[in-house]
This record gives structure tokens, sequence and C-alpha cells, in this order.
């Protein structure tokens, strides 16, 4: 589905991705998880296209996507940054409607798609008629998954999609994520900087540290089979009481 | 953008255009060459010409740029201006109309004969007291060491003011003191000063019954008054115009400035008055009424700010939108709206005529350029100020650039842009009053008039509703903001 060849990125003298290869396959959820800074969102960044990076290349379906090729290939993926990234002017129906009205879906269409969506994602439907201002945390988050969604992109990116919310609402979303997961089928790489996260939601743990992946596996993998002193400590420091 | 200045210029003439081509009379922003326009109007009328005349321009810079670029036929000047400003530097004796004609010629201009005055620098005192004391001249004074003198600061410090006077008539027993020059008349008149300087064709001169000593050592400038014309103007014209040669001496021209300037006297009919006693004829026009003045300077004083304001939206969101894109081209862009605002008004507006003539072009032109900055400004820092985050959000989407311009970018920087239009259209109002030094009309017109004939009534005709209309604005573009700033902005 995606693949990242040799893909390096720096910012002047730091570097912010060392040389990474980084498979997914159709269908599969990977969570991409590393200490603050290590350069998870600079790597999703690198999948949209937002960073050009200095060497390497993404590949979608196995062919690379070139500087002409990014329009289309960011039909195919829906992304989801940090903070939610909702236009302020725009209703949280505008938000989620904008690219389909652009694309020239009929009004019909839109409606039917926006119902069946926020059922996915469980938002009460007087939601969708305020500004993203007058929402809640939690709102924003399933108005930018559902932004992401509209288009029935193949490829989701998540850069950690529950960032800013409490504990309660988080597992209910990581619970309800999993399942929309499933049910879609998506390929899907999502980023957080939590180890239970992580393996709740991803079929696999890709752990990230300076750039570089240090190792990819499950959670029992990481756990039994470390693959460097760092990998035990990173896991060893959520296992702790 | 130059398309549409040129659109908007074309509109403008096209009235003028219209109708057949009357002889252009100028006149200069204070009151005798506003009548000595009005009298040359009459002339030509009497002539069997059109003419019109394009009152209060800005100065002799200006009138001297209409002239030879073609934009008026003709205007009064006086030779010490034409000498000492206008020529100077031209190669050749420029002391005598002879001497100027053949360099006057090679720019296309011509010196008629002098209508019979001089407008220079003179001493006066009171008619009771120079008969008692028998002083006919400015050397008499020397009989008379302990009369107190008082001169504007200006003449004070001028050489050829009091240090030269005082030089060449031995002067030196006597006191003079600076002072301003309308409290100097007051001086007079209360007995506090013996004389003071004046100009020679003052109104006050008839007022307060001042008597001008005469400069028999020819001390001060000659300033002989006459109208310059274009080479090119019509030889039957230039004929109707040469019989006021030698026709208004000194005292006439006191008493036709006394007659507008103190008796308030439209200056149409001090003209006519005067033209009828040395047998021309002319018809004088209703004067204006108030009501009337005030709608014609408001929708003069709203086309100029409204046509520049467009204008310069129309050119300076693009430019912005384009300094934003390319940091670049937004740093040149940026510096070179930026120095257009540092070029001093009067300056601008004397800098365009050449090129647009008088009148209402210029001033838009100059208007509109005044008006880019905020405009570009805004629009580039409403832009550049949009979070990363949602600009890398619309990309992400798939929104091509021009989608994200419309569909996001420029709504989100909407409120910054209106605060520069807003702040434009403010200093546009004010800024417009400035237009009347050039002919463009608006409420500068009658402020320059009323500042002329010391009417604060009349100024505050101009300067009341340059405020209001400035208020106007600022509240109604504060209101339009609110209107059109998206709801999850506010
Ligand atoms: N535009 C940029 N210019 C310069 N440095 C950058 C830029 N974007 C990211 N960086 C740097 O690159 C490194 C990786 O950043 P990145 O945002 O990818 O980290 P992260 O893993 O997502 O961190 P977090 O968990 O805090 O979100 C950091 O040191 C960051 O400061
Ligand atoms: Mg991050």
């Amino acid at each position: 589905m995606l693949e990242l060849c040799g893909v390096s990125v720096s910012f002047g003298t730091l570097v912010a991705l060392q040389p990474t290869d980084l498979t997914l396959e159709p269908g599969q959820v990977t969570a991409l998880i590393g200490p603050s800074g290590c350069g998870k969102s600079t790597l999703l960044r690198c999948v949209m296209g937002l960073v050009t990076p200095n060497t390497g290349t993404v590949a979608l379906d196995g062919a690379p996507i070139g500087a002409a090729g990014w329009a289309a290939a960011r039909l195919r993926m829906g992304y989801v940054i940090q903070e939610g990234g909702l236009f302020p002017h725009l209703t949280a129906r505008g938000n989620v409607s904008l690219m389909a009205e652009h694309l020239g879906w009929e009004a019909d269409r839109i409606a039917d798609r926006i119902d069946s969506l926020r059922g996915l994602v469980q938002l009460p439907s007087e939601a969708l008629d305020r500004h993203p201002g007058a929402l809640s945390g939690g709102q924003r988050q399933r108005i930018a998954l559902m932004r992401a969604l509209m288009l029935d992109p193949a490829l989701l990116l998540l850069d950690e999609p529950l960032g800013a919310l409490d504990p309660m609402i988080r597992a209910d979303l990581q619970r309800e994520l999993r399942a929309i997961f499933t049910d879609l089928g998506k390929t899907v790489l999502v980023v957080t900087h939590d180890l239970t996260e992580a393996a709740r939601l991803g079929d696999r743990i890709v752990l990230l540290r300076d750039g570089d992946i240090v190792q990819t596996g499950t959670l029992p993998d990481l756990r039994e089979r470390p693959a460097t002193p760092f990998v035990t400590r990173f896991v060893s420091a959520w296992d702790a009481p | 953008m130059k398309a549409l200045l040129l659109l908007v210029m074309a509109v403008l003439a096209l009235p003028s255009a219209a109708t057949a081509e009357p002889v252009r009379v100028g006149s200069k922003k204070f009151t005798e060459s506003v009548i000595l326009g009005e009298v040359a109007v009459g002339a030509l009328r009497d002539g069997g010409f059109e003419a019109e005349h394009t009152r209060e321009l800005g100065g002799s810079r200006i009138l001297w740029n209409a002239l030879r670029s073609g934009e008026i036929d003709l205007y009064p000047e006086y030779s010490g201006t034409l000498v000492q400003e206008l020529l100077d530097g031209e190669p050749g004796d420029l002391s005598t109309a002879a001497g100027r004609q053949p360099i006057l010629k090679r720019l296309g201009v011509r010196e008629l004969s002098s209508l019979g005055f001089q407008n220079t620098y003179a001493v006066g005192m009171l008619e009771p007291l120079a008969k008692k004391l028998a002083v006919r001249s400015i050397g008499d004074l020397a009989r008379h060491p302990d009369l107190r003198l008082g001169f504007s600061n200006e003449f004070m410090e001028r050489e050829d003011g009091w240090p030269k006077v005082r030089r060449v008539y031995g002067l030196d027993a006597l006191a003079a003191r600076g002072l301003d020059h309308d409290l100097a008349y007051r001086g007079l008149h209360a007995g506090n000063l013996a004389a003071t300087d004046l100009y020679s064709t003052d109104a006050e001169i008839a007022f307060y019954g001042i008597r001008v000593l005469t400069d028999d050592a020819g001390v001060f400038p000659e300033y002989s008054a006459m109208l310059l014309v274009r080479d090119d103007l019509d030889p039957r014209a230039v004929a109707a115009l040469e019989r006021l040669g030698g026709r208004i001496d000194r005292s006439r021209m006191v008493a036709l400035n006394a007659r507008a300037k103190l008796d308030r006297t439209p200056e149409a009919q001090v003209a006519a008055e005067f033209l009828g006693e040395v047998g021309v004829d002319v018809e004088t026009g209703q004067a204006e009424s108030r009501l009337g003045l005030l709608v014609r300077t408001t929708r003069d004083h709203l086309a100029l700010v409204a046509i520049s304001l467009l204008a310069a939206i129309l050119v300076a969101v693009p430019l912005g939108i384009a300094a934003a894109r390319r940091p670049r081209l937004g740093a040149v862009v940026l510096a070179a709206v930026g120095v257009v605002q540092t070029i001093p008004s009067l300056a601008l507006l004397v800098m365009l005529i050449p090129v647009l003539g008088i009148g209402a072009p210029p001033a838009i032109v100059a208007l509109f350029l005044y008006s880019l900055l905020p405009i570009v400004r805004n629009t580039h820092s409403g832009l550049v100020g949009i979070p990363t985050p949602l600009i890398e959000s619309a990309i992400a989407l798939g929104l091509p650039d021009s989608a994200r311009l419309r569909r996001i970018e420029l709504p989100l920087a909407l409120p910054a842009i209106l605060a520069g239009v807003k702040t434009s259209a403010v200093i546009n109002v004010g800024t417009a009053t400035l237009g009347a030094l050039i002919g463009a009309g608006g409420y500068g017109q009658p402020i320059l008039t009323g500042i002329r004939l010391d009417d604060v009534s009349l100024i505050l005709m101009g300067a009341v509703p340059a405020a209001v209309l400035a208020l106007l604005a600022e509240g109604g573009f504060a209101a339009l903001e609110r209107a059109l700033t998206p709801k999850g902005l506010r």
C-alpha cells in the first residue's frame, strides 16, 4: 500500500529523520511511537508531501509519488494533524464537506456521506452546525476524523488523534477508533506517544528514536525481544506502576 | 493595473473632452491671483472666447508645470517669481522682459505686458502719522530715529529684507523687532508700531489707511504682475488679454483685493466691476449657494476617495497575496509601497502633473498610491499570520492553490485586510483635501478659499464634512468588518 524507501529529512543541521524504510500492508494498522521530538510528525508530513525529504522516495501502491503526483495521492489519503487543524471560519459541516464540494459532489451525496460518518464517529447532529471554537475537544477530534474520512481514502494518517483529551474520553475514543479501523478495513498509520494506546490501536508498533526506527513489532515483541536497551527502558517506563 | 488607471482616467476626462475647447485660465491659491484669473476670463469672453477658470491651484510650481504641459493656457505670475524660482539657473539676462523672452519661448511660454503694478515687499505707515512726520520714502525714516519698527520674522531674516533696507537707507539708529505678520497690522493700528513690512497690494493697506513708502533705491526685488501664456495660444486671445496691459495700478489692485477679501465680494464680481470700469462688459454667473457648495464638494470628495480606494483594493490585495506567497518578492513589494508612502503628498502631486495634468486624475493616482501600503501590508500579514497547521491541513486535504486561497486563506485574512482598507479609507479622506491644490475639488476647496479669505465659516464648510466623512468611513468599515468577519472568527 505505502512504502517509504530511504526517506530522510534534515532541517538545517538538525536531522529530524534518518534514512528510513517502512512498508504498510493494505488493511494493516501501524502505531508509530517514540519520545517527543523523535520525528513522528515529520514522518507523517513526508507521506503527505508537506515536507520534501532530503533523500528517498514515498511510493503509493508501488509507484513513487513524484512532484506532480501529490495532488492525486492526497485524495487517497486522509490526514488528521496533531491539534485537529479544523478551519475556524467554517462550521463543522463546512470543514467536513469542503473537499467534496470542491470536487463537485452533489448536495445529497454530501449530506448522505456526512450522515453516515456522523453515525460512525457518534457525533450529535447539532454539533455539525457549530464552529470549531464552540465545540469540545472530543467533538473536534471526531470532526477532524470525519473530514479525513470524507472522500473514503484507502490510507489514514493520524497524528496523535487523541492527544489533548482527558483519559476517560480517550479510552472511549480508542475503542471507537479501533472499531472504525476494523470496520472500514483501512490502512492506518497512527502516531501516539502512549504505549498502551499504541498497543490498543495498532496491529503492530513502530518505535522511533532520534529519527531512527529502533524496532518494529507487537507489544509482546518489544517486551520479550527488545532490539536495544532503549526499547527495554521505553517499555518499562509504561510497565512501572 | 496600468490599464485600470487609464480607464479611470479616461472616464474622468470624458466630460471635458466632450465640449469645445475653451481657453483654460489657472490661478494660485491667494485672492489676488484668483481675481486676476477672473479678470483674464472676462477679457477673453469679451474677445469672443470660451474661457474656464481653474482657481486656487497649489503654487507657482504646479501652475508652471500645468502651463508647460498644456493643462492650462495662462495664469497670472510675477516677474520676481519667474526670475528667482521658475527660471532659476537658466542662462541669459533674466532681469528684463526682453531678456527673458527667448528663454521663455524655448520653453513654449510667453510673458504678456505688465498689468501695471508690483506685488513686492514694501514698508508702510499709517497715513496720518506719515503725513505728520512728512515721511514719503523709506529713506525719510532716517530722520526719525525714535520710531519703533516691527517686521515679520521672515522679513527680519531675509538678506533682501530688513538687513538690506537698513544698510541701503542708513537706518541703523532705528530699533526693529520681529513679530507675526498679522499682528503687525494690529500693532500699527494700535499705535505700538510706527512702520511695518507688507506686500504692496495687501487688502489691509486700504482697510487701515496705510501709506506705502516709496523704495527709491530699489532695494526690493521686482515683482511685476503679468499674465504668462502658452506660446501657442490663439493670437486673437492674446490680443484680448493684452488689452489688460498697464490697466491695473497698485492702488487699484489693493482696492480689488479689499473688495474680495474684506467685503467678501465673490472674485468674479470684483473682476466684473473692474472690467466694467475699463469698458468691458461681462456677465457674472450666479454665486454658488453654501448648500450647492457642500453638495458639489461632497460629490467630488467622494469620487476622489472611492475611485482611488477601489483601484487600490484591486491592486493591493493581489500584491499582498503575491508578497505572502513569495517572501523575496514580498520584501521588495513592501519596501516599494513603503517608499511611496514617504513621498510628501504635495511633491507627489507636483510630480504627477507633467504626466496626468491637473484636476482629479493626478489626485486619484496619488491617493491610490498612498492607499496601497496599509492594504498590501495587512493582506500580507493577514496571510502569513495564518497558523501553519491550518495551511497544511488544507494542502493535505488536496485543495489546490487557488481554492485554498479562496476558501481558507482569504477568509481567515479577511479581518486584517478589511482593517487595512479602513485605514486607507480614513487616510484617504484626509489626504484628498490636498487635491484642491491641483484643482481636483473636494472639501479642500472651501478650506483653501477660507484660509485665503480668512473666513472661518468657509474653512469649516470643508473641515467639518471631511472630519464627518472620516468618522463615517471608520465606522462604516468597522461595521463591514463585523458583518463580513466569518462567524467562527469573532
Ligand atoms: N519546520 C521545522 N523546522 C525546523 N525543525 C523542525 C521543523 N519541524 C520539526 N522540526 C524538528 O524536527 C524534530 C522532529 O520533530 P517532529 O515534529 O517530527 O517530532 P514528534 O516526534 O512529532 O514530536 P511530538 O511528539 O512532540 O509531536 C524536532 O526536533 C523538531 O524540533
Ligand atoms: Mg508530533
